[in-house]
């Protein structure tokens, strides 16, 4: 079962130290998880002030400076893992440096449905 | 079909159909599905035992049947969403799961049942219905009644709980000995909030909520059957020792009678009498916490011929050690009315109007009852009335108004 770890946390209350041992801890963990063939991806982010926003409404690109939604935690990274079930998801997420300080929020990676046989075929003959 | 075979396929049902739903629940990893699966092997049983008889072992028999359903359901299903690898691996899993089940392991898929339904990750005001309907069969009707909101909400809220746990895979599993005591905590406030919900009956609805009760204490026995933990005995004593006085608590015009009025010939002696015992098991163990100790002082009023003749002093000596287990201004409010008891009404009042001065309890009823109380006895029936007038525009049960109205009126005004 995939989940996605989204990390949340407000991002002025880092000092740069503290920012880059929480990075440092959180590779640590990444290899672990990884040799473990658990880990699938993870990365911090930069603030929201470089975050850009797009929607298509009637055919047209309305790009807006900023993120989806003003909060007073941010996204600040996430992992995606492979794992049993929740319970080991949470136990993983319990390590994650940055749950002391913000939240970590787990998702279900919904799963996606079969190919179309008429899609594998176009794709074949492109 | 014969008459007493239907009747025999029904009493295995009441009996039975809690633990098929509880292992195939934990096999199939989805509620809905087991619910669904369950239903059709008894459908399928009541066949098929026509003309080959009821097997030597009809649980057993039940529960693979019902796996061979749910697979054809998921195969059903498919067609309509299509996932096709980890279906199939689903499948498997549910094939190669273990085809003998021991007694034991039927037993602990119940437990795990429980610890799921209770799983922190699942809203608590789902837990408690969920546990209801899934563990203790109770129908969603019942549960909506007794929780007084309509059943399509409460349909809602046990669909999402369920929904919840096949999305995000919470697992039924015993938790392991880390998390075990943190887990145990929420499946017991599940069971103590049922009680309660039941006990401090109030409406029409009386007689479900006296249902609530008794499942809640079944669902107790069940647990401390599986799980012998202190807490869960000191949980299942206080549940029983609050119980044995249920028929003394209101007189016939269902109004509340106070502790110290109450006719104790009218309390139950045999769920005094396994109350006790349990509370002695669980403090003898060591490793008791907050409910044991809750226990332990109901005991000592089950105890005791009347209020003059309690043992005050033992009473507020376990308040301190519960202050110190889980500390919280209405346990600080019920030590201090233990304290008036010992030594006086001004020692009481002293404590709560310390207590009402730190604001946490200044909305709560029985603080401002406790206050006119204490006044009352002082002799300033004026000052016991406005304390008591303040409670009783606080308190939201009819009974308790009732019994505010009654004690403001029997004042004696100088």
């Amino acid at each position: 079962m995939k989940y996605m770890l989204l990390i949340y946390g407000s991002e002025d209350t880092w000092t740069e130290q503290e920012r880059e041992d929480c990075m440092l801890e959180s590779m640590a963990i990444s290899d672990e998880l990884e040799s473990q063939g658990k880990w699938i991806a993870s990365s911090p982010l930069f603030p929201v002030s470089s975050a850009t926003s797009l929607r298509v409404r009637n055919g047209k690109r309305q790009i807006t400076d900023g993120p989806f939604a003003e909060t007073v935690e941010q996204l600040g990274g996430y992992y995606i893992i492979d794992v049993v079930d929740l319970d080991e998801a949470l136990s993983i997420a319990e390590r994650l440096p940055p749950s002391k300080k913000g939240t970590v929020e787990i998702r279900p990676l919904f799963p996606l449905p079969a190919r179309r046989a008429s899609n594998i075929t176009a794709e074949e003959t492109r | 079909m014969s008459l007493s075979l239907s009747l025999q396929v029904e009493a295995i049902y009441r009996q039975d159909s809690g633990k098929v739903l509880a292992t195939l629940a934990r096999l199939l990893g989805d509620i809905d599905l087991a619910e669904e699966a369950t239903q059709d092997a008894f459908v399928t049983a009541l066949k098929s035992w026509e003309s080959k008889g009821i097997p030597a072992k009809p649980v057993e028999w039940l529960i693979s049947t019902g796996r061979f359903k749910a697979i054809d359901a998921i195969r059903k299903r498919s067609r309509l969403t299509v996932l096709e690898p980890e279906l199939e691996h689903r499948i498997e899993e549910i094939q190669e799961a273990n085809l003998s089940f021991s007694e034991r392991d039927i037993k602990d898929d119940r437990l795990r049942l429980i610890f799921t339904c209770c799983h922190p990750a699942i809203d608590p005001t789902v837990q408690i219905p969920l546990t209801l309907r899934e563990v203790c069969g109770l129908s969603t009707q019942d549960i909506a009644k007794a929780f007084l909101v309509p059943t399509a909400t409460m349909a809602q809220r046990i669909v999402r709980g369920k929904a919840k746990i096949r999305s995000a895979r919470i697992p039924f599993v015993m938790p392991d000995a880390a998390s075990l005591p943190e887990r145990l905590e929420s499946v017991l406030s599940v069971v103590y909030l049922v009680f309660n919900e039941g006990y401090s009956a109030s409406s029409g609805t009386a007689a479900l909520r006296s249902d609530l009760s008794q499942e809640a204490i079944r669902l107790a026995r069940t647990l401390l059957d599986l799980l012998p933990d202190p807490e869960v005995r000191g949980l299942l004593a206080l549940m029983l020792l609050h119980e044995s006085r249920q028929a003394a608590r209101t007189n016939q015009e269902a109004d509340i009678v106070l502790l110290e009025e109450q006719d104790r010939s009218l309390w139950d002696r045999k769920l005094i009498e396994e109350g006790l015992l349990l509370v002695q098991q669980s403090l003898a163990s060591r490793e008791f916490g907050f409910y044991t100790i809750q226990a332990a002082i109901s005991a000592v009023h089950a105890e005791s011929k009347s209020t003059q003749e309690t043992d005050w002093a033992q009473i507020v000596a376990l308040y301190n050690v519960l202050r110190q287990i889980d500390p919280s201004p209405v346990v600080e409010l019920n030590r201090a009315v233990a304290v008036a008891m010992r030594d006086g009404p001004q020692a009481g009042l002293d404590l709560v109007d310390n207590l009402l001065e730190t604001d946490q309890l200044a909305d709560y009823h029985l603080a401002h009852s406790a206050r006119g109380e204490f006044l009352r006895q002082l002799g300033k029936p004026t000052d016991a009335k406005s304390a008591l007038e303040k409670a009783l525009s606080l308190a939201r049960q009819t009974p308790e108004q009732r019994l505010l109205r009654r004690r403001i009126d029997s004042l004696v005004l100088k």
